[in-house]
């Protein structure tokens, strides 16, 4: 009995974030939860260079089903933090925009959105999470987390494409990254952060956590609500350690992470997203506002416009078996009733929250809509599936309650 | 009476009255997790050692199961299609993927005890 599938020691996650494996040479590293990985029976592997678990003692199905109906702590610590250091805000944000079809120069103060970075192709170098950080004294820095595997990638890319400005990309290496996913997410971190209490979702503050400064942010890579907290990495594990006398705590490994953020629908960096899709063909058309769709001024814009208007040639969609079938798994081609290749799986797996398999994929325009019927092959079999709405699981991310008025 | 034997792909031959019954150990489904699915092979298919045989999938990852010996299935667990946990919960007994005939019962001497078995595992974990 051996693994078939390429071992996919990738989840991913945060911040609508992740990896894809990548292989080192060098030992790999351990981020300042290791300790807490190996005293919770995680197993072990070498994702993106960094020793992560890829489940603990309860395992993946478990891991995600305790996450989704109470709570999980996730460490993404392997992520890359960082912030783009200019003179002012503006500056950085005029910059970024020139490689990011996303408004960064509109964001308000301590609020977030999800991007990517793009190429000439207008293809996605990354995807990432781009944050209006307040400072103390009161001036806005652009803040930055990418994929652990593509943040010496991006660092160097950044720096390149805006060699012309006056930016450069800051790496926060010191820092050290939890996600605290669930619904039971903001019960559980008021004990100690009352500020998180009512944050808006995609919002960031600079807080402390019981007497630890920190920053934490409500977001996360499962479609629950959740909050990511930032740290020092000489404070990480005060801050784990209190989180950990919860009770009812419990670590997720990156197998869960993988299997929640593909049935809230994100994308993962590498599988779902390259350098050769575009934001428009991987339905992300979304990260592009109206100012940006108007004046354009980011790379590949040619591309990008001209499919926003014309529609893309391919699409990646959502999709689920119509009867029984075996998982989808990544690679998995796609044809039509007429042996017509249409398609590939680009991630696939078993939901546990929906109970079976569920996948995304590339499929030809005509057959992207709502409902059309495809035939996926696996093992030499082909199975009939149906184009499916994302997310899988409905988003039970945080919505402000409206102030009331007595 | 039966004798069990194991091969170094962590599969499991129950062997009684001629007929050779295989399924995945039970380390083998502690580390695969959740069981999802499982693809068998249809009755009365000859296999030569070695061949891939059935498919088991995790939430994770498919994995292959090969038949540890050279025969002909005679039956596959029709429950373990509708419910492919058992290979989790019972893996060396309700959990069993399929039965074949033993074409060559040399070939069993070349699998292992179950107490070489535990130290092969040892020693590969």
């Amino acid at each position: 009995m051996t693994d078939k599938t390429p071992k996919n020691t990738s989840s991913k996650q945060s911040s609508a974030n992740e990896d894809t494996e990548v292989a080192s040479e060098t030992e790999p590293l351990k981020t300042p939860f290791y300790d807490l990985h190996v005293q919770e029976g995680g197993r072990l592997v070498d994702f993106a260079g960094y020793l992560m678990p890829i489940q603990y003692e309860l395992g993946i199905k478990q891991e995600h089903l305790y996450c989704r109906e109470h709570v999980g702590l996730f460490d993404v610590s392997h992520m890359g933090q960082a912030e783009l250091v200019a003179k002012d805000y503006e500056t950085a944000a005029r910059a970024l925009e020139t490689i990011v079809p996303g408004d960064v120069l509109k964001l308000k103060e301590g609020r977030m959105r999800y991007s990517v970075l793009l190429n000439e192709a207008g293809g996605i170098e990354d995807d990432l999470m781009i944050t209006r950080r307040v400072l103390a004294d009161g001036s806005s820095v652009v803040g930055l987390v990418v994929n652990a595997s593509r943040k010496s990638h991006d660092y160097d890319y950044i720096n390149q494409q805006l060699a012309e400005f006056d930016v450069s990309v800051q790496p926060q290496d010191d820092r050290a990254l939890l996600a605290l996913q669930g619904p039971e997410a903001e019960k559980i971190i008021s004990i100690w952060c009352g500020d998180a209490v009512g944050m808006p979702y995609m919002s960031e503050i600079e807080t402390t956590f019981f007497d630890v400064p920190c920053r934490v942010a409500r977001c996360g890579y499962t479609g629950e609500d959740g909050f990511e907290i930032s740290m020092a990495t000489a404070d990480a594990v005060r801050i784990s350690t209190m989180l950990m006398s919860y009770p009812e705590m419990q670590l997720i490994g990156l197998g869960a992470r993988d299997s929640l953020r593909l049935e809230a629908g994100f994308c993962l960096y590498g599988h779902d997203i390259t350098a050769e899709t575009s934001p428009i063909e991987a339905d992300l058309s979304w990260i592009i506002g109206k100012r940006r769709r108007d004046n354009g001024g980011f790379l590949g814009e040619g591309r990008i416009l001209k499919e926003l208007n014309e529609g893309p040639l391919t699409r990646r969609v959502g999709l689920m078996p119509k009867g029984a079938s075996a998982p989808a798994r990544e690679g998995a081609v796609l044809y039509d009733n007429d042996d017509n290749q249409i398609g590939i799986i680009t991630s696939g797996g078993f939901g546990p929250t929906i109970g079976g398999p569920l996948a995304m994929g590339y499929v030809a325009q005509d057959y992207s809509k709502l409902g059309s019927l495809i035939l996926v092959e696996i093992r030499g079999k082909r199975y009939e599936w149906q184009v499916t709405d994302m997310p899988f699981t409905p988003y039970r991310t945080y919505k402000a309650k409206k102030p009331t008025t007595h | 009476m039966s004798t069990t034997y194991y091969s170094r792909s962590h599969e499991y031959v129950k062997v009684a009255d001629g007929i050779a019954t295989i399924g995945i150990t039970t380390y083998a489904q502690s580390q695969l997790g959740d069981i999802v699915f499982v693809e068998l092979p249809e009755t009365r298919r000859g296999f030569k050692r070695g061949d891939e045989a059935a498919v088991v999938e995790s939430v994770k990852a498919a994995s292959e199961v090969y038949a540890p010996l050279t025969g002909e299935t005679t039956e596959a667990n029709e429950s373990l299609i509708d419910n492919p946990a058992l290979a989790n919960e019972d893996p060396e007994g309700d959990g069993w993927f399929f039965k074949m005939s033993l074409d060559n019962e040399g070939e069993l001497k070349d699998l292992m005890d179950a107490e070489t078995y535990q130290t092969f595992v040892k020693e590969t974990s």
